[in-house]
């Protein structure tokens, strides 16, 4: 059986390097030539495994998740059973694939029918993740209701021309995401196939979430588009939204000398100015842009001089860092603030934020036990001009002592277009009556430094 | 009763909620069982002439009538280009989401009254509706053909007269299978006889409604006029939400009236 690394309600795709192989002269297909054709078999679970489907749990995965039912089903014989276990003891995810790849060009969706012991979400379904194309394809539709009746359900399919050769027939995921989420039930599919509903319509694609989205860089800056999605009006007059994977759209770039992008949504910075990214899906412009903002070569912040033995990091890339739960908990309803460890330049990973008011990094599994350490260190760049009114506080919080200690970096520590090292004994953070289960650090600005990059968080002694 | 009122053909788009559209007279195939032979036209708009639409077929109701044209609709309805104009052999009528005279929507109604009507005979015309909640057209007397924009595989066909007006009027719906209202024409139309009217869209008879199904009087024995409107919001559709996109159109490829020799 293979395996596909699943990071639970992240894409569990990573897009391999794609080699082109260019001959020396071109020739047009004779008129003897035939090109390959592939199944169009529209079977993934009638009454059993469609010809070739094969069954992949994902790493991670309760092994017994999945079994065939004959009691429950919608029609004939059988259904597809999956039973959710209790939060803590892993999650419901597979996919099923065939190795002789389908053609689905032909249909508009997948459809078929679910019912649930309870109501409950389904976290993510849909199709496209394989091991053929590193899931080049894949699609997500996200907390799919589903009830105690039978009902029938449908994924619409971003763009069927793309499908031509597609082995992820299914895949879904579906777990208790904490002790009050719903476990310890069973839900069922039966009559899992592709279909030409022919009342797929009104595609409404979208990047960026459907926003125009500005980011100042710089040069060497690596950025991915985000937040892509496929919305089209069904037969019922919904709505249904789903989450796709880059390879549906034709991104470009309004001056590829300054930011070029690849058909995985890879965008590069290059030279200074402007550039705008834009998208279309078959034939129809996507909602939403991204415009990056390069104000030219970047400098790097200082590479760290603390032995690695007496470190424990937070961010960087000079030290293996802990595990972090991530770097900006987008905190509603008050915080503004955007941007995360989505940055690389010229092959540093660096944070970004922007709209900054308050951010939050945390890391609780497990938290940081600094008893031993003696300093927080930390590198800020900010490219805005400080006023004296100006400032940044820095909180830490402990779990255990359920104690917040807070510094304030006085603004005359801090400057405009360069880095700035921090190095504050954590004696200074006042409040804090123990260190010994970190498990957060906040930033504050309260907005009156909007756009900051950080770099080496870490503690030493 | 006030006749003026009750005799009007529809055709209206409505976003959300209906378009209407009117007759079709499917040229009766084989197998339907249809006794009446309308083929002598009286009346064609081809939409052939870009611009606004011929002065000498169509007048355009201007405004929010009285109460929302008695619907409480949320349109102003204009005669400007942008809500309706004439392109490429195409009526275009749209409905723009827009501050204008208090109102937060545009949109158009055309109307024949005192340019073309007819009594009996085959109305039809050929029209892609648009789509999302909060879209219909006005409710003639005669629908030939209502739509809801949260429906896109439906449309009704109906009648309203006295005592089966409004809520209960006479009506029977028709869903497309496998495919839906808002992506490609379709033709929507009536046969209208001295004791019936058939409705239907491109080959299919699927209403056939006569003086023995309504409950009170039946009152289509005058020559009616014909409008075509796209509304927004109403009594008869919710309100667009924020998932209803705007501008929507409702595009009309043509219009069509049919009588027979020997009718009248």
């Amino acid at each position: 059986m293979k395996n596909i690394t699943y990071i639970y309600n992240m894409m569990p795709v990573l897009f391999g390097v794609l080699f082109s192989l260019a001959t020396s002269c071109e020739r047009e297909p004779s008129d003897d030539t035939r090109f390959a054709t592939f199944s169009a078999n529209p079977e993934v679970f009638i009454d059993n495994f469609s010809a070739g489907l094969d069954y992949g749990p994902f790493d991670g995965a309760y092994a017994d998740a999945f079994s065939i039912d004959s009691e429950n089903k919608y029609s004939g014989t059988t259904s597809m059973r999956f039973d959710v276990p209790a939060f803590g003891e892993g999650y419901v995810g597979a996919f099923f694939f065939v190795d002789a790849p389908r053609d689905l060009s032909g249909f508009d969706a997948l459809t078929f029918y679910a019912k649930s012991s309870q109501s409950a979400d389904i976290n993510e379904i849909g199709f496209g993740v394989n091991n053929y194309n590193d899931s080049k394809y894949q699609v997500s539709a996200k907390d799919l209701k589903i009830t105690t009746q039978w009902k029938k359900y449908i994924i619409p399919i971003p763009d069927p021309s793309k499908l031509f050769a597609e082995t992820g027939l299914l895949w879904l995921a579906e777990g208790a995401e904490n002790e009050t989420d719903e476990s310890g039930y069973t839900f069922w599919f039966d009559d899992i196939k592709y279909e030409k509903l022919g009342t797929i319509a009104q595609p409404q694609p979208a990047i960026m979430a459907g926003e125009n989205v500005n980011v100042s860089t710089f040069n060497g800056t690596t950025i991915n588009v985000s937040d892509l999605t496929q919305t089209f009006n069904l037969g019922s007059g919904d709505n249904m939204t789903t989450y796709i994977a880059p390879s549906y759209f034709d991104f470009m770039s309004s001056n590829p000398e300054i930011a070029s992008i690849d058909e995985f949504g890879n965008i590069s910075v290059r030279k200074a100015g402007l550039s705008k990214i834009t998208a279309i899906l078959a034939g129809v412009e996507a909602k939403g842009s991204l415009v990056l903002e390069s104000s030219g070569d970047f400098t790097a912040a200082p590479n760290p001089t603390n032995d690695a033995a007496n470190v424990i990091s937070i961010f960087s890339d000079a030290y293996t860092n802990a595990p972090v739960d991530y770097y900006n908990g987008y905190w509603a309803p008050f915080q503004t603030t955007q941007g995360q460890n989505d940055v690389t330049i010229n092959g540093n990973n660096i944070i970004s934020y922007t709209d900054l008011n308050f951010v939050g990094i945390q890391f609780s599994e497990p938290t940081i036990n600094a008893s031993a350490m003696t300093n927080l260190r930390l590198d800020v760049y900010t490219s805005e001009t400080l006023d004296t009114s100006d400032y940044l506080k820095i909180q830490i919080v402990d779990l255990n002592s359920e104690t917040t200690g807070e510094y304030t970096v006085p603004v005359s520590d801090l400057a405009s277009n360069t880095w700035t090292s921090l190095d504050i004994p954590l004696a200074n953070f006042a409040g804090l009556s123990s260190t010994s289960s970190l498990y957060q650090i906040i930033f504050v600005t309260d907005a009156t430094i909007t756009s900051m990059l950080v770099d080496n968080i870490y503690l030493y002694q | 009763m006030k006749v003026n009122i009750k005799y009007k053909l529809f055709l209206q788009g409505v976003l959300s909620l209906l378009t209407v559209v009117f007759i079709f007279g499917c040229s009766t195939s084989e197998n339907q069982d249809v006794v009446s032979n309308f083929y002598n036209l009286t009346m064609a708009d081809e939409f052939n002439t870009d611009g606004p639409p011929d002065a000498s077929i169509w007048n355009y109701n201007i405004g929010t009538g009285t109460n929302g044209w008695g619907n409480n609709e949320l349109q102003y309805y204009t005669n400007r280009t942008e809500n309706v104009t004439v392109q490429n052999g195409i009526l275009i009528i749209t409905a723009k989401k827009e501050d204008y005279n208090g109102s937060a929507y545009t949109s158009a109604r055309l109307t024949s009254k005192n340019l073309f009507e007819q009594k009996y005979g085959r109305f039809e015309a050929r029209i892609r509706l648009p789509f999302g909640q909060g879209l219909w057209p006005a409710c003639g007397e005669i629908d030939i053909m209502e739509y809801r924009g949260e429906n896109p595989t439906i449309v009704l066909g109906s009648v309203h007269g006295p005592g089966y007006s409004g809520a209960n009027a006479v009506s029977k719906s028709y869903e497309l299978k496998n495919d839906r209202f808002d992506t490609e024409f379709h033709v929507f139309g009536i046969e209208w006889g001295p004791d019936f009217i058939n409705y239907y869209v491109d080959d299919v008879l699927y209403n056939q409604i006569t003086p023995d199904d309504v409950e009170g009087q039946w009152v289509f024995d005058h020559p009616f006029y014909i409008i075509m409107n796209l509304a927004v919001g109403g009594n008869f559709v919710a309100a667009p939400n924020n998932e209803t996109v705007f501008p929507q159109t409702m595009l009309v490829d043509y219009v069509r009236v049919y009588n027979t020799i020997s009718t009248n």
